[in-house]
């Protein structure tokens, strides 16, 4: 039942992805009760995901493409190794 | 029999179709615009080796990105196995009477509604970008894959052939490292 503070904050990473077991955010909740370092950590844990949230909305749309000139090179090396 | 359901390569065809494809893909979880190009070209070239062992059951698309997927496992197992291994910073007491706990230099100690006030004024991305490099590392790809990308656990897990159990330490690493040099960035400006 008693979590180390690595546990602790480990369960409370994977809860980030809403992937901590029930039965492990159990414990969690009864460690950040009695833990103010952890409790602080599940706090900032939390505005972190929030930032990196930031991050995967400007990526998210974001769709790459190869520029014609590289298109052209590709293009132009797999044609010699066809022609062997 | 369902001749008419197979598929056929062609190989002349396959950058105009596919390689912006390809390329999407790679960079979805490798980030770098060289490196995926060259995977993808690396692909084609592997595709064109393998022809025969093409059995026309899937699509042309399908196979290739198989073959690809292989290429970034192996990129993976590669960095991981040679060079530049993420600093890994010891953020617990790893034995002793203390084990488990926070070590006193590695700790939050500051409160979430000042971290709030100070983050909307920080470069951000910048941030992450700078710090993703220099503290992740390798562990970077899992990372982005995972919280950016927002695969699944178990796809992950698959598709670079490590445990569950490894993906979450790697997180969880990942995480207490940053969360330590977001709290000493927002204070140190």
């Amino acid at each position: 039942m008693k979590l180390t503070c690595d546990e602790a904050s480990a369960i409370c990473d994977k809860s980030q992805y809403k992937e901590a077991s029930l039965w492990e955010k159990i414990k969690l909740k009864v460690h950040l009760f009695l833990c103010k370092k952890c409790g602080l950590y599940a706090k900032q844990n939390k505005i972190m995901s929030t930032c990196l949230k930031k991050i995967e909305e400007l990526e998210y749309h974001k769709t790459h493409h190869l520029n014609q000139e590289e298109i052209n090179c590709m293009a132009q090396e797999l044609k010699t190794k066809i022609e062997l | 029999m369902a001749v008419t359901d197979k598929q056929f390569l062609n190989p002349e065809k396959w950058v105009s179709l596919h390689a912006d494809y390809l390329f999407n893909y790679t960079i979805g979880r490798l980030n770098d615009r060289d490196l995926a190009k060259d995977l993808v070209q690396d692909t084609f070239f592997s595709a064109l080796k393998a022809k025969e062992n093409f059995k026309g059951e899937s699509s042309e698309r399908t196979w290739l990105i198989a073959i690809l997927k292989r290429k970034i496992v192996d990129y993976y197992r590669k960095i991981n196995s040679t060079k530049g291994k993420a600093e890994v910073r010891m953020n617990f007491y790893a034995d002793g009477e203390r084990e488990g706990e926070w070590l006193e230099e590695r700790a939050p100690t500051t409160g979430a509604e000042k971290l709030k006030k100070r983050l909307r004024m920080k470069n951000w991305p910048k941030f992450w970008k700078n710090a993703s490099e220099i503290y992740l590392k390798n562990t970077k790809w899992f990372f982005r894959m995972k919280t950016i990308h927002q695969i699944e656990t178990e796809d992950i897990c698959k598709e670079l052939d490590i445990t569950t159990s490894n993906l979450w330490v790697i997180i969880h690493r990942a995480r207490t490292q940053l969360r330590k040099c977001m709290e000493d960035n927002w204070f140190k400006n």
